[in-house]
């Protein structure tokens, strides 16, 4: 799988430049490569007018690209002076640390963007973007001349943003380059003076935000390269679009302009009864609110939005993990509540979890014991365990799911990540549930599997199961589904039909349509 | 095969050792001899299973020795008051079992680190005795020693009592709900906990039960002296856990099995007989104590890595 395909981007001295792109577009491995972290296997990065043959992160940091990440990586146990210092001064074990040049280094940076933080504050002590503006302390004290900001905003509330924006444009004015990742559209409306479009690994569009000052910016970046930065990466296709103003819908449709490229199986069972009906459903640990939402038997509900927009976290609630405080879930019309899993299995809900390394498949186990894990008690009656019904069991689930193994005394871990989630599914399908909520049900599969499970799923729900599918890859909510809740920040925001188009999707996910009702 | 090389290597080494000692020092296997090793013994491989189990879990119990001591004395008490043997042994296993749970509790109840927490109670529970007895020894009735059987009825009693918890043990291990739990908790609590276990409770539950096998343990030993020592299972922490790590329990947790801790803790308590029958200086025993559990963790540590790659 290439992340990247064919990246054209360039960053001039003095401008903000936002980089969007739905999830998985590749905005974080051109990040990666900038950064130096990842190497690309083609085309060219100049820095400063010059090809820069190899970037390694210690090349990247000497030619002063910095990066902020959306949780900073500071020192919680030292202070903001000592975490500015170990950034700063050079690594060597036996130096005689200066405390003098350390603390007033520390102050005037923190001066320098504005922060009314202490360099004596311990990081532990400081709010989200305080240790961020500690970040951009940081970058500035090492020269950066590009710095790469990756959803900066994504924590922080009305207020701090609006300080981290002035920092932004103080950075902007004293000639860095900044490169801004958001998916909030607004944001960039706001802060941005050019955007680059990215889909599928490739930049597909580059516009000028601010009519005027864009022109000029690219003018006079021309006559003085001051920091010019442009990267080609894979195959040379530069986009050859003119760089003029640009509306919202205009930006999505550049975001999602693309063919539902697989195929897949036709919904072929009709909607019966109500199984789970959620009522004002809200939990402030797991940050959603406001949940109202039916799920039909037999019908296959997709729940499309970006990363953080809470659809895992809604499920996470369901399945009692982070359990509700507030509102009302009912289940074939019983109100029930749910606040351990232990329940929610108990009441015939199943969750197949996002990270089935982390959380679903135990990889050392053989592949019988991780199908009965959740079924103990149905399947082994007096705790004594029989193998001969467990492994009666895992061999259906091979059989039915068709998972690729030499057998059920297989470790988890042997299994391709295709069979290590269809071994997840079978966990949860042992426990005969009613609901079935799929986190990201083919994430990291290869085509063909992607292509089976996609099958059983519609199998699965035209024997009469509800299933709830959170999904980040848009042609599979699309192709799939036959209703799509949309969710963004951490409620429904739009119940759409099965047969929606990307546009109107993407558009709910990035709170288009909630910024025209606002206005 | 596959699936047990890390215990048969380790029995392998024990084969070694014995067939060596039965060539250049035939004397070792006289039975009366090799009977009060065996006895010796007992007590600590039902201490050893124990460990197994919450090492498995991915925990530690250094307190262990601490609360042998506990139980020793405690049950000699209430035996110089002339309680009768099966209440002093079942209250023995009851005291072993709080003081478990107290531990589990902190562990699994509070979430704090075990390494910790059973660092404190292992101070404690020995300074508090220690406090209370001032060193002095418990002076048992007549006719508790060797359970009232004869020397070596009683010695065959305690080896085949271990024997019976140690195959209990592995059967349970393997057979029960309650033990796949215990490998599940150990490997991944997450998923575990995901798939409907409760980690907390399994958790404590394992720190119960070493609380209770330690009980277990204390009377096997109690029973084998006329006095009880306040001293007695010091050290005891260190022999099991390495019996469990030498017999293949990952300490990362979630991998063992309690055959192979068997099979490790007869291969380290061999060492000294062997060394005393080779006329060799005493010296050497703890030195090569360290370096077969030097090895046996490099060998994880390298198998480990050949599977990540």
């Amino acid at each position: 799988m290439r992340a990247l395909k064919g990246v054209s981007f360039d960053l001039q001295a003095g401008e903000v430049h936002a980089l969007l792109g739905e999830n998985g577009a590749g905005k974080s491995t051109l990040i990666k490569v900038i950064t130096g972290a990842h190497q690309p296997d083609g085309g060219t990065i100049s820095i400063n007018g010059e090809t820069v043959a190899q970037l390694t992160p210690a090349s990247a940091h000497k030619l002063g690209i910095a990066c902020i990440y959306q949780q900073p990586a500071l020192f919680p146990d030292l202070t903001v002076a000592e975490n500015i210092g170990l950034r700063l001064e050079p690594a060597s074990a036996l130096r005689k640390v200066n405390w003098a040049t350390r603390q007033t280094r520390a102050e005037e940076l923190l001066k320098r963007i504005g922060a009314e933080i202490s360099p004596d504050a311990e990081v532990r002590s400081l709010s989200m973007p305080e240790q961020q503006l500690v970040e951009i302390a940081c970058a500035l004290g090492a020269g950066a001349r590009i710095v790469i900001m990756d959803e900066p905003t994504a924590s922080l509330t009305q207020k701090e943003q609006h300080l981290l924006f002035a920092v932004v444009k103080d950075l902007r004015a004293s000639g860095v380059g900044v490169i801004y990742i958001s998916h909030r559209l607004e944001e960039i409306f706001q802060l941005a003076d050019r955007v680059t479009v990215l889909r599928d690994g490739e930049s597909v569009g580059t516009r000028a935000i601010r009519s005027g000052t864009g022109v000029s910016l690219v003018q006079s970046a021309d006559v003085s390269p001051d920091v010019p930065i442009s990267r080609t990466l894979g195959e040379d296709r530069r986009d050859a679009c003119p760089t003029n103003e640009l509306s919202e819908s205009e930006l999505i449709k550049l975001m999602v302009g693309r063919e539902v490229s697989a195929i897949y199986p036709p919904s072929e069972s009709e909607a019966g009864n109500v199984v789970l009906a959620l009522k004002n459903l809200g939990c402030a640990a797991g940050g959603v609110k406001n949940i109202s939402l039916d799920v039909r038997a037999g019908e296959i509900v997709g729940m499309a939005g970006l990363v953080g927009a809470g659809r895992t976290e809604l499920a996470r609630v369901l399945f009692g993990i982070t359990p509700a405080d507030l509102g009302e879930i009912l289940l074939n019309g019983q109100r029930i509540t749910i606040s351990t899993p232990k329940e929610a299995v108990a009441h015939g809900i199943a969750y197949v979890p996002e990270d089935r390394r982390r959380h679903g498949v135990i990889l050392e186990m053989p592949i019988a014991h991780n199908m009965t894990m959740a079924v103990h008690e149905r399947v082994f009656p007096g705790t004594w365990l029989r193998f001969g019904a467990e492994k009666q069991i895992a061999q259906d689930f091979i059989r039915d799911l068709g998972v690729k193994a030499y057998g059920p005394d297989a470790p988890g871990g042997s299994l391709s990540g295709g069979n290590q989630q269809k071994v997840s599914l079978a966990r949860w399908l042992a426990t005969k549930p009613k609901l079935l909520i799929l986190d990201e049900p083919t994430q990291g599969v290869d085509v063909g599997a992607k292509s089976e499970i996609h099958k059983i799923i519609r199998r699965l729900a035209k024997e009469g199961l509800a299933v709830l599918m959170i999904s980040s890859d848009l042609p599979e909510v699309l192709g799939m589904s036959d209703r799509i809740a949309v969710m963004r920040g951490g409620t429904i925001t739009a119940m759409l039909p099965a047969k929606t188009d990307a546009h109107e999707v993407m558009a709910a996910a990035l709170g288009q349509a909630e910024k025209g009702a606002t206005k | 095969m596959k699936k047990h090389f890390r215990e048969l290597s380790v029995a392998g080494a024990l084969a070694v050792v014995l067939i060596g000692l039965a060539i250049f020092a035939p004397a070792f296997f006289q039975p009366q001899p090799l009977l009060s090793l065996l006895t010796r013994e007992a007590p600590t491989l039902v201490v050893a299973c124990g460990m197994a189990l919450v090492i498995i879990s991915r925990q530690i119990d250094i307190s262990v020795g601490s609360q042998f001591a506990v139980c020793s004395v405690c049950a000699g008490l209430l035996a110089a008051k002339g309680w009768p043997l099966p209440l002093v042994f079942v209250s023995s296993v009851l005291f072993g079992a709080i003081m478990g749970a107290f531990n589990g509790w902190l562990v699994a109840g509070l979430r704090l680190p075990s390494i910790v927490v059973t660092l404190a109670t292992m101070v404690t529970w020995r300074e508090a005795l220690r406090w209370q007895r001032q060193g002095e020894f418990v002076n048992l009735p007549d006719g508790l020693q060797w359970l009232g059987l004869s020397q070596v009825a009683g010695q065959w009693t305690l080896i085949l009592a271990a024997l019976v918890i140690l195959v209990f043990l592995a059967l349970a291990t393997k057979h029960l709900s309650a033990g796949r739990f215990v490998y599940a908790v150990g490997t991944d609590a997450e998923a575990a906990r995901l798939a409907g276990i409760r980690p907390q409770l399994t958790t404590f539950s394992v720190f119960v039960f070493m609380g209770a096998l330690v009980g277990l343990a204390a009377m096997m030993n109690v029973v084998q002296s006329p006095q009880v020592d306040p001293k007695s299972g010091s050290g005891l922490e260190l022999k099991v856990i390495a019996a469990a790590v030498v017999g293949g329990v990952a300490v990362s947790g979630g991998r063992g099995k309690l055959w192979g801790v068997f099979v490790g803790l007869l291969l380290l308590a061999c060492i000294s007989p062997a060394l005393t029958h080779l006329h060799i200086e005493a010296y050497w025993e703890k030195a090569i104590q360290g370096a077969i559990i030097l090895l046996a963790v490099v060998a994880d540590g390298l198998r480990t890595r050949k599977q990540r790659n």
